[in-house]
């Protein structure tokens, strides 16, 4: 029942961008989402679109599967495009029918609001497939470490980031073998009123925090016994380093948001279609 | 009257990089008043087998059905079905959420739309069949008893459906020596008076020996032994041992002593009746 959630979506693989730094692969995320954002001409949108999908071919990620990550907002983007294209105002109506018209701004205002949040999930998404989790939860603390000097907790984030990835699948797994039990015992979490459902899920519930307070308290002695106390003074056993290949992300990563700029700055550049 | 599987083959995550094949092919078929002992290497596919026993999980391919009745159905004639066969995870002490005992145990007749004196009834007989007094428990919370204790209470809490096939997925995991026998003096009572079919999941060859009339052994998703305990202990060690799996050890000593030459009955599967029998030969 809940065997199909592939938790941070990780994809396993060899790719070129698997095997860059995770820092390099937040930073560029980043940077590319700045792009999406500065990109405002048809030809910036479809330049980036070209991009995700090379992107992709460097991952080696089925298209499928980035395609499908979108489905989680569908709802947002179709509403998004929808208020868009009714509500816009506009000069010149393409379509009309009583009181509602379709403009031609509004058109184009709804496409590339909708692009771009399409461009931003799947360009996030690209990152956590290429991405384990732990790796990611690493590149986030190193790259907050800096930020240590102004009081940010950059270590115990991480930590608590960490150990909250490690244990979701743990939860889940548990939540199935209870939610298993009470069903071989008759329970129904389908019938009833909300309050009934509600009611429903306690046999649920309780043996879950029960179980989930448990191994926090495990998990906090085993800790203690093997001596942890903090970020202070520790090292790694996989230390993050930047090679080659992330010196060339970074460029392409810039060449990018040039190129978008420069899009941005020069509008009389079209398609040639 | 039987559960049977027919042609049952599982998948987990099918379609993604994670697809994991548990269950290949299996066919089987058990009956009331058996008592089935299923072992099998960690993984090898016995809690995905049991799952299907129940309707907890629908084979990928094939049918799985109980008193002929497909437990893969949506109608209420499976929900039905699948209620007649109780099952007994493994930590069951951990599903416990009621603040009484007297609520926890009543949960699956409740379920089961009994009415309240029957409910009473059934929680009273399910505790006493765990050991259990009734007066002392039925108020405490069940958070608050041994471990021992609770895994009794989770247990009567199965047993109060009345279900005409007991699964019990390793019940003595992590019990002492004391608190284990006791539950399986239990469940052989159960067994025993109710005339039901019980199927026990166990790492242990020696439980398997001493309480089973029927032993599975599974190995990588495929039932590869299936017969009697004792048959198997001693037709088939060659085959246990290649799946990573021992014979018991009452049975190692007999064979031994077989081998020094002493002349013992080919049906010993307890160590009380092999020390009977030494004594016997010996005339100590």
């Amino acid at each position: 029942m809940l065997g199909n959630i592939t938790l941070g979506q990780y994809y396993p693989g060899d790719s070129l961008v698997h095997r860059l730094d995770p820092r390099t692969k937040i930073l560029v995320t980043l940077l590319l989402i700045v792009a999406i954002f500065l990109a405002k001409t048809a030809l910036g949108y479809v330049s980036l679109s070209i991009l995700v999908l090379l992107v992709i071919a460097l991952a080696r990620l089925p298209y499928l599967l980035v395609f499908r990550s979108i489905k989680p907002l569908a709802l947002i983007i179709i509403l998004t495009l929808g208020l868009h294209l009714f509500l816009g105002q506009g000069e010149k109506v393409i379509w009309s029918y009583k009181f509602i018209s379709i403009t031609e701004e509004g058109l184009q205002m709804g496409v590339k609001m909708s692009m771009r949040l399409i461009l931003l999930l799947m360009f996030s998404s690209i990152l956590t497939f290429t991405t384990s989790p732990i790796v990611l939860t690493d590149g986030i603390e190193s790259l907050l470490r800096p930020f240590r000097k102004i009081g940010v907790p950059a270590h115990e984030l991480a930590m608590m980031m960490t150990i909250a990835l490690r244990f979701i699948p743990t939860l889940l797994e548990e939540t199935d073998r209870i939610v298993k039990a009470q069903t071989a015992r008759g329970a129904d979490f389908a019938s009833g009123n909300i309050l009934q459902k509600a009611k429903n899920m306690l046999p649920i519930l309780i043996p879950l925090f029960i179980s989930a307070f448990r191994r926090a308290d495990d998990l906090a002695i085993a800790m203690e016994a093997r001596c942890y106390r903090g970020g202070e003074g520790r090292t790694r056993m996989h230390q993050l380093a930047y090679g080659m290949r992330d010196g060339g992300a970074f460029v392409f990563a810039f060449l990018v948001l040039g190129l978008e700029l420069f899009l941005r700055w020069n509008p009389s550049l079209t398609l040639p279609f | 009257m039987s559960l049977k599987l027919e042609n049952v083959s599982y998948t987990y995550m099918p379609g993604t990089p994670y697809e994991h094949q548990a269950l290949k092919n299996v066919n089987l078929e058990i009956r009331k008043g058996e008592f089935v002992a299923l072992i099998g290497h960690t993984g090898s596919g016995k809690s995905t087998l049991v799952q299907h026993l129940n309707g907890l999980l629908h084979p990928t391919k094939g049918v799985a059905t109980i008193d002929g009745t497909d437990m893969a159905g949506k109608k209420k004639e499976a929900k039905e079905a699948r209620n007649k066969v109780g099952m007994v995870f493994q930590y069951p002490e951990h599903q416990l959420f009621a603040e009484t005992v007297f609520e926890d145990v009543a949960f699956g007749p409740r379920n089961l739309g009994l009415s309240e004196e029957e409910v009473q009834q059934r929680v009273r007989d399910a505790l006493k069949f765990v050991g259990l007094d009734f007066d002392t428990y039925v108020n405490r919370s069940p958070f608050g008893l041994s471990g021992g204790q609770m895994r009794r209470v989770a247990i009567a809490g199965v047993v109060a459906m009345n279900p005409d096939y007991l699964i019990l997925d390793e019940p003595s995991a992590g019990l002492d020596p004391g608190a284990r026998n006791a539950v399986f003096r239990e469940i052989e009572e159960l067994y025993k008076k109710r005339k039901i079919g019980i199927i026990m999941v166990t790492h242990s060859m020696e439980e398997a020996a001493k309480f089973a009339t029927r032993l599975l052994v599974i190995s990588n998703g495929e039932v590869i032994l299936d017969g009697k305990p004792e048959r198997i202990f001693r037709e088939d060690k060659a085959r246990l041992l290649e799946v990573g799996m021992d014979v018991p050890q009452v049975f190692k000593l007999a064979d031994l002593l077989r081998s020094k030459g002493m002349r013992l009955p080919n049906d010993i599967t307890d160590s009380a009746v092999l020390l009977q029998e030494i004594r016997k030969r010996k005339g100590w």
